[in-house]
């Protein structure tokens, strides 16, 4: 029982939550693989894309909800998601036009890139803030639990009773969707293969006859798509904060490149490490073990060890840790 | 070395194919156009170099009609493979011209010239290294929206270890074969003008035969070749015409074996 006990906590604590922040962490840094992949550069305004991409979806979400349109059990902003989609689509192309294709005809080098990318998070991280406001705002409705505890505990008869939320559940689903999505559209699609060509190849790409305008244009709609989706489930899992989104930058950055920039492969693997590792190191492993040690020598601290506040150290150090010794990360993408 | 497995023979010599079933040559035989006349082919009195710098072409000519092989050889630095990418219009040309089928196409970008029917095999990252064996067909034959079943078919005879490796990606296979998929990436847009620059780079002697042999099997075909080669004695062997290019100019024209009986090409370029 003891055992069943400490499983239980564990999934509460630890699997549950991190597989939902994998998946989070995982989507967002398929976009950033994309960007680096195919238009070669580090996109810093990637959080804030998500940031944008969630603000649109919020407020498609109120308009929702204004009209007395509502989703039933699931929460209303899944039906404003496509809204949320275009917006940031449109918004992201805009910027394409405005600022990223001058420095693509120019060749510029990928450093000046990011750079460029910098100056669009911070105009990014403005127009947000100015929209929407900096407070948390909560945009989940429906159902809240799929299993709360109490009903767990009197089904199963343990202590310990396991929880598992609507939104969690939302993103994993959700998170499979668009990834299988997004493989059968590189796998196999015209489009798909040409853009892959392209990141492959760019000077043999163009010999072919491959419009990189075209590709470029579908990458910027593709990395919309993934973005809002991300920022929505992490915002539904936990709330929105414009701050908080911008600081999932590193995080992202750490799962792209742990599993290989330039790899969709890679960056799944490398969002679910990262979430694992931040979640395993500043989870606090009283209660489990606790449920598993002997009579008598449970432990008296927290067993925590990192404080949360010390959760992007973990990113870090993974982020340093790869770069070290494996810079073309575990899938073997582009070195930095 | 007419003693050689080519003979004096040349392109003209069918034994060496593997088969006398001809592929779809790309023009009806009644067409003028597969008739001889003019060069099909010409880079005419071409100058130019890199950018803003230097010169490096300097009134060079490279002709080829059609059907038919050339190779342009010399010394390295001597501008083979810019006369190359210059005729394929990735530098810029401050004198001279390009003219494919009568059609002047100085102007145009290589994207546009892939439309008018010229094919480029760079010699180095000439494939998709992450895709497989047929996405880099497929990707060969982009500009195309008709259906490619039969041109890959074609490519599969033409190479019948990458009907094998099909599913493998490209950037597992050996170096040969990787040429071989370059090839025939660039036949899938079924062009009428076949550029390689240096084919036979870093492959093994009996992979080299072997790649000539299919080079002239295209030719037979009737699509013109071009080719910058470093092996020049096996180049010219296969080759109907021969260019020795020495920095940036036409020291040397003639037939493969005219290039090869000649005592000065022998002994500047083929060592004696």
């Amino acid at each position: 029982m003891e055992l069943m006990n400490a499983l239980v906590a564990l999934l509460n604590y630890v699997v549950v939550p991190g597989l939902a922040y994998g998946a989070q962490l995982a989507l967002g840094a398929l976009g950033v693989t994309l960007i680096y992949g195919i238009l070669r550069f580090s996109n810093f305004a990637h959080g804030d894309t998500m940031a944008f991409g969630t603000m649109a979806t919020i407020l498609a979400t109120w308009g929702l909800q204004a009209a007395g349109v509502t989703f039933g059990v699931l929460p209303t902003a899944l039906l404003a998601l496509p809204v949320g989609i275009l917006g940031t689509a449109l918004f992201v192309l805009g910027t394409d036009r405005a600022v990223y294709r001058f420095y693509r005809t120019q060749k510029a080098a990928p450093v000046i890139l990011v750079i460029v990318s910098m100056g669009v998070m911070f105009v990014m991280n403005g127009v947000v803030r100015f929209i929407i406001g900096v407070d948390d705002i909560g945009f989940a409705d429906g159902a809240r639990y799929l299993v709360n505890a109490r009903d767990f505990r009197d089904w199963s008869g343990l202590d310990e009773g396991l929880v598992i939320r609507v939104p969690q559940v939302i993103t994993l689903a959700t998170a499979a969707v668009a990834v299988a999505l997004l493989f059968w559209f590189l796998n196999r699609t015209r489009t798909g293969k040409s853009m892959r060509a392209f990141s492959d190849n760019e000077d043999l790409a163009l010999l072919s006859g491959i419009n990189p305008e075209k590709v470029v244009a579908v990458t910027w709609i593709i990395v919309a798509a993934l973005a809002t989706t991300a920022g929505v489930l992490y915002g539904l899992d936990k709330s929105f904060k414009a701050f908080t989104y911008f600081q999932l930058l590193l995080p992202i950055f750490a799962a792209a490149i742990v599993g290989g920039l330039g790899s969709p492969l890679g960056a799944i693997a490398g969002g679910f490490l990262i979430a694992f590792s931040e979640v395993t190191l500043t989870y606090p492993w009283k209660k489990v073990l606790g449920y598993l040690a002997p009579e008598g020598w449970e432990p008296e601290g927290l067993v925590q060890l990192l404080s949360t506040d010390y959760k992007f150290a973990v990113s870090f150090a993974i982020l340093v840790l790869v770069l070290l010794f494996r810079p073309t990360g575990l899938f073997r993408g582009q070195s930095v | 070395m007419s003693d050689s497995a080519y003979g004096a023979r040349g392109n003209e010599d069918r034994s060496i194919t593997r088969s006398n079933e001809p592929l779809t040559p790309p023009y009806p035989s009644g067409d003028p156009r597969a008739a001889g006349g003019t060069p099909f082919l010409i880079g005419e009195a071409m100058t130019g170099g890199y950018g803003r710098g230097a010169d490096i072409l300097n009134g060079c000519t490279v002709a080829v009609d059609k059907g038919k092989i050339a190779v342009i050889v010399g010394p390295n630095g001597a501008g083979k493979s810019t006369a190359m990418k210059a005729i394929f219009g990735m530098l810029s040309l401050r004198e001279g011209r390009v003219v494919i089928d009568g059609e002047d196409i100085t102007a145009l970008s290589p994207q546009d010239r892939v439309a008018k029917g010229m094919a480029f095999v760079p010699q180095t990252q000439n494939i998709f290294t992450s895709m497989s064996v047929e996405e880099n067909l497929e990707m060969g034959a982009f500009l195309r929206r008709d259906d490619i079943s039969g041109t890959m078919a074609q490519v599969y005879d033409l190479f019948p270890i990458l009907k094998e490796k099909r599913r493998q990606a490209a950037g597992e296979l050996s170096g040969g074969q990787r040429q071989q998929v370059a090839v025939g990436r660039a036949l899938m847009t079924q062009p009428k003008v076949l550029m390689l620059d240096e084919p036979t780079a870093g492959v093994s002697p009996i992979v080299m035969d072997e790649l000539f042999d299919r080079i002239i099997e295209v030719a037979r075909t009737g699509v013109t070749i071009l080719m910058v080669e470093q092996n020049a004695r096996q180049a010219l062997e296969i080759a109907d015409i021969g260019y020795v290019l020495v920095q940036g100019g036409n020291a040397h024209t003639g037939t493969g074996d005219e290039l090869l009986a000649d005592p000065v090409v022998r002994r500047t370029f083929l060592g004696g």
